[in-house]
């Protein structure tokens, strides 16, 4: 995917790349290339929630019981944020679009912002497991009959959150960088094909966990 | 010029919708609806997913490639989560000898 630089592009197409014939058909390249991408992402955390389906269906009363372990506010609480921070992203893409690289920037710095409110909650919630001895391993403690069935509801708990918390990080790397390109103003209304880019695979990120949030959080709650 | 530019409302107006439809989504799981609380609280994530992928992601109003493209994605996702279930689902129907 093309980021734009000047150097790329001739006097009269400034951010065209020679091997395009129009900033149409650069753009859609360069989304093309991302879903392509995010698919192969989706696939990637799909074995996961294939294991979580499985182990679900498997022992039923283990994953509600493991599930109400779970701090709903904070569950909800970081949901909130990250469906913000998507939002933010969204405006961020536009300010490229429209040309206004002081509002992008800005709405990329709050995003990486949301973004590091979602990680430290998390931490919360993961020093709060930990204390509880409910991080799977030799120190893993769960009074109850189906302790063993509990205690992999929180190995698969941790593999998808901590994917998730993975991507988070690389997200909020990549979007401190466009940052900074989009303060200098390397994003135009005819390229900003980069910067789209960085917010697709945000907006996956949070697509991840509009499915997490319910799968592991809310769990037979009304029992 | 490249990319069609949405109105600031439906950006607003997506993020709303989220917010009303997590609430939705936390309240449902409280009611006891029983095998369908599973059914309700997927429905809610999809329909959410597909506000994000139409409107934050501009799948809306860009080429017919990029659908064509995610829902090849999904198709092998099913073949996953179906042929997993058929195996697993299906194990106990026949005797193996020496199991």
């Amino acid at each position: 995917m093309s980021d734009g630089r000047l150097s790329e592009g001739h006097a009269s197409t400034p951010g065209l790349a020679h091997h395009f014939d129009s900033y149409e058909q650069q753009k859609d390249s360069a989304t093309l290339g991302m879903w392509t991408f995010l698919v192969t992402e989706i696939l990637f955390f799909g074995g996961l929630f294939a294991a979580y389906g499985l182990y679900r269906t498997s022992f039923p009363a283990a994953f509600r019981a493991g599930s109400h372990e779970l701090d709903i506010t904070l569950g909800c609480f970081n949901t909130v944020v990250l469906i913000a921070s998507s939002l933010t992203m969204a405006l961020a893409v536009r300010g490229g679009q429209t040309g206004r690289r002081k509002l992008a920037a800005a709405m990329l710095v709050l995003t990486m912002v949301l973004g590091t409110v979602f990680l430290v909650v998390k931490g919360f919630e993961y020093h709060h497991k930990f204390v509880e001895h409910h991080v799977p391993g030799p120190a893993f403690l769960f009074e109850g009959p189906e302790a063993n069935h509990v205690q992999m509801f929180f190995v698969i708990y941790f593999a998808m959150t901590g994917l998730h918390a993975l991507h988070m990080i690389i997200g909020i790397l990549l979007v401190g960088y466009v940052a900074k390109r989009a303060w200098s103003g390397a994003y135009t209304s005819r390229n900003y094909n980069f910067l789209e880019g960085t917010g697709l695979y945000w907006h996956f990120v949070d697509l991840v966990w509009i499915f997490l949030f319910p799968l592991l959080y809310l769990i037979g709650r009304h029992h | 010029m490249s990319g069609h530019v949405q109105p600031l409302r439906v950006y607003f107006g997506v993020f709303l919708a989220l917010m009303a439809l997590t609430a939705l989504t936390v309240g449902a799981a409280f009611v006891n609806l029983g095998p369908a609380n599973n059914f309700v609280a997927l429905g809610i994530a999809v329909v959410k997913s597909t506000l994000v992928i139409l409107y934050f992601m501009h799948v809306k109003g860009n080429t017919k490639l990029v659908p064509i493209v995610i829902l090849s994605g999904v198709f092998f996702l099913m073949i996953l989560f179906l042929l997993l279930a058929a195996d697993y689902g299906t194990r106990g129907w026949l005797g193996v000898p020496g199991r």
